[in-house]
């Protein structure tokens, strides 16, 4: 009985049912096969979260953010900047209390380095309805290589809890064909 | 560990996988050892290495 | 020892006072029984508590009825994690350790007055976060991120509750020491406290790991520290976050060893692979702390699918396992209670009257097709991108947490309440309901949460409308009614809990005594529980059921893996 110390004093010996031998097989192969599949992932795989990451202060980061806002901005919308970063140019966006800053215009099919940080709390990077979902954090920048597939309209939610208005904190990504 | 001394006279000897499955503050030693380094201190040297920014 | 050392312990045991047990011919230790029955009655009072908090959160994100308004609704969700997650589960197995140690082995429980001082001190703890997050400017969520700060004595209460469960893990260690000393068991301790010795070892980790972070975190919120790098206290509280769950599940795995037993005289069909499966958890469990850091920036690759994978699933194969040899173990049993026909004549004509058996077999479904399959998806490097902080999150861990280990310790309640505290359950009827309620309500949770999350409703979130937002989007409109369907099953879920905490509460205060005359149970134990004489392996019975089950749950597993592969590889490139 499991709540009673096993009969044989050395059960260690005991031979093994084949039933249990066989699923031990058969899910030690499928643990095998989950851990090469992540690793061949980063091989054959266009998904791949990129690790590239830089300390940074939030206030250096605000600036260049600004500067990049101010270099490539098209036109404005409820205050804030919407900016047309040409192809290929190192994209940043900005997460604060409570926004993401500032809206962005990137072009279907094309690549681009986005830079992400925070400059207060930690936050939640959520692109809808895409469901790509990167953790920010202050202090730190963070650059993936992003090509959006398709053209449309995409929300930014923030899914990391920032406080009170956390349920307000919005931003957007529109692709152009 | 050893236990059996007297009561029992003992046939063979504990099979070492069982000595160690019969250990409580062995396994303890091992499980707060393994993920200390691989997750807790690797992690940490992790970010400790993180460049600053250009 | 030492001499010295003997004596004072011969003295320790000769003073400890021991009833033996009508039902099972147990020998238990009084003061054991004591402090068993105090952290099983605190840990129902969170329980509670923490639940009430989740009926509250849960009316809130069902979009048609939205109840708190938000700095309620994020008082109230910090509240609910605390409660239950930490406060309700850990009061529960510190009783199921001195159950495990002192009641199975037979032995006196080591230093029952520092096991009283780790109480109080747990107790203490847990009312002071309580206070902290009830005076509204601590509403930081469970995770306590910095930079936002809450008030010092949400973190004090933390750190004076995690010191006070790890003494009482200590005390399990001492017990253990205790019974090996003084004799009281023959061979190798039972399964089921290895399985909590698993539990109890994990927890040392998980406790050392939250005083690590949370005591500079406390110096932080007091200004004596300058600042909490936000990155490093995410890798080691996680240490105590992820792990403390994990806590749970040894603890929840060898309760349904323990109720297999206790209900149909089940018997592991090899203590050696039982043992082998908690070992990998001993070793690698604890190493998915990392789940949570996989959409972090800074952590390299090889250290996520290192960590993230418990080392290549090693910690998942003690997981598979245990999901064929408790049902297996279950089967065997039936067979050998008489019911041999067919492939499931053993299941059909299990005991599903008594609650303790029907809320483990529920526990262990869930647990397994639920919060497992779930569980590896999640942990996956990339496939944590799609689902990373989404209210796929909660859905996960409310089917390990709650559907598996608070599903699983009501199940063993109903054995605590007649062995431990010898009151017989009152109200059979609806006892026998109450599982079925409760776990109807936890698995639609789970499952209607995870689906709202893979359509990118997040977590932690008071108004997924977005409407006050600056750039307000639509989110689909599946998600919405994934909410509310998730509303309605917590409803079922508080139902379930209130009728448990009702029945737990009855029994105690009103319940039958079973300590005089030699009235029956209600939910009879089975007879081979009464006699320690057969045990050992069961090597010769054929197992088609379990066969089936586990070859359906593979395949659910594997199926479930690759669509969300192809989910993902359809989502924007990224590198």
């Amino acid at each position: 009985m499991a709540i009673s110390p096993p009969q044989n004093r050395l059960w260690w010996n005991e031979p093994i049912e084949r039933v249990e031998i066989g699923w031990v097989v058969v899910a030690f192969l499928w643990g095998l096969f989950m851990f090469f599949f992540m690793i061949a992932w980063h091989f054959i795989g266009g998904q791949n979260l990129s690790t590239e990451t830089y300390r940074i202060t939030p206030a250096a980061y605000e600036q260049k953010v600004a500067t990049f806002a101010e270099k490539y901005q098209v036109s404005e919308e409820s205050g804030v900047p919407v900016v047309r970063p040409p192809v290929g140019e190192d994209v940043f966006i900005l997460a604060r209390l409570w926004e993401w800053w500032p809206l962005l215009e990137l072009k279907k099919g094309q690549s681009y380095r986005i830079h992400l940080s925070s400059i207060d709390w930690q936050h939640g990077f959520s692109l809808q309805p895409v469901n790509i979902n990167i953790s920010v954090h202050p202090g730190y920048e963070q650059i993936i290589t992003l090509t959006p597939t398709e053209a449309g309209d995409f929300g930014i939610a923030c899914n990391e809890y920032c406080g009170i208005g956390h349920h307000m904190m919005t931003g957007r990504i529109r692709v152009v064909e | 560990m050893d236990d059996r001394p007297e009561s029992e006279p003992r046939q063979e000897r504990v099979p070492a996988m069982q000595q160690l499955l019969d250990n409580p503050f062995l396994l303890l030693f091992i499980g707060i050892t393994i993920p200390t380094i691989l997750y807790i201190v690797w992690g940490v040297m992790e970010i400790a290495s993180i460049p600053v920014a250009p | 020892m030492t001499a010295i050392d003997v004596s004072h312990s011969g003295l320790a045991a000769a003073r400890a006072a021991f009833r033996t047990c009508r039902f099972t011919g147990l020998k238990v230790d009084i003061a054991a029984q004591r402090l068993i029955m105090a952290n099983a009655v605190a840990a129902v009072v969170f329980l509670a508590v923490g639940g009430l908090m989740g009926l509250l959160v849960a009316l809130t994100r069902w979009p048609a009825v939205h109840l708190l308004p938000s700095e309620w609704f994020y008082l109230v969700l910090t509240g609910h994690g605390a409660n239950v997650l930490l406060f309700w589960i850990i009061f529960f197995e510190i009783a199921i350790l001195y159950f495990a140690s002192a009641v199975l082995l037979g032995s006196r429980i080591a230093t029952p007055k520092i096991a009283w001082a780790a109480f109080v001190l747990m107790v203490a703890g847990a009312i002071m976060t309580n206070v902290a997050v009830f005076q509204g400017d601590s509403s930081v969520m469970f995770t306590s991120y910095p930079p936002m700060q809450a008030s010092p004595h949400f973190y004090l209460g933390l750190i004076i509750f995690a010191v006070g469960a790890l003494i009482g893990v200590g005390i399990f260690f001492a017990t253990l020491v205790v019974a090996h000393g003084e004799r009281t068991y023959e061979g190798s301790i039972p399964l089921v406290t290895f399985g909590a010795l698993t539990a109890a070892i994990i927890a040392v980790f998980t406790l050392a790991s939250g005083a690590i972070i949370l005591v500079p975190t406390w110096l932080w919120s007091l200004g004596l520290v300058a600042e909490i790098d936000p990155l490093m206290y995410k890798v080691v509280w996680w240490g105590m976050g992820h792990s403390s769950q994990q806590i749970n599940v040894a603890a929840h795995v060898s309760v349904w060893y323990a109720i297999g037993a206790l209900t149909i005289g089940a018997k592991p069909l090899s203590e050696k692979v039982s043992r082998t499966a908690f070992l990998l958890y001993i070793l690698f469990l604890q190493l998915a702390s990392a789940h949570h850091l996989l959409a972090d920036p800074g952590m390299s690759a090889t250290w996520k699918i290192v960590n993230t994978s418990y080392l290549m699933y090693l910690a998942v194969l003690g997981s598979l396992i245990h999901g064929l040899t408790v049902p297996g173990a279950l089967e065997a049993a039936q067979r050998r209670n008489g019911y041999t026909k067919g492939a499931f004549e053993w299941l059909r004509k299990a005991p599903w009257g008594n609650p303790a058996f029907s809320g483990m077999f529920l526990s262990l479904v869930m647990f397994g097709f639920i919060g497992g399959i779930s569980g590896v998806v999640l942990g996956t490097e990339q496939l944590n991108l799609l689902m990373h902080n989404t209210i796929y999150v909660p859905g996960h861990f409310h089917g390990t947490v709650v559907a598996g280990t608070t599903l699983a310790f009501m199940a063993m309640t109903y054995y605590v309440l007649p062995l431990i505290f010898q009151r017989d359950v009152i109200w059979p009827k609806l006892a026998r309901w109450q599982p079925y309620l409760f776990g109807m309500g936890a698995g639609g949770i789970s499952l209607f949460m995870m689906g709202a999350g893979t359509l990118g409703v997040p977590r932690r979130h008071w108004d997924i409308t977005l409407t006050d937002a600056m750039h307000p989007f639509d989110l689909p409109s599946g998600g919405f009614l994934m909410m509310g369907l998730n509303g309605l099953a917590a409803v079922i879920a508080a139902a379930g809990g209130i009728l448990y905490i009702l029945i737990t509460v009855g029994t105690v205060l009103w319940g039958k005594r079973l300590d005089k005359g030699e009235a029956p149970l209600t939910f009879p134990l089975h007879k081979q529980a009464a006699t320690v004489a057969e045990y050992g392996s069961h090597a010769t019975v054929k197992l088609p059921g379990t066969i089936i089950l586990v070859s359906v749950f593979f395949l659910s597993f594997v199926l479930y893996y690759f669509v969300n592969w192809k989910y993902l590889s359809e989502i924007w490139l990224l590198r």
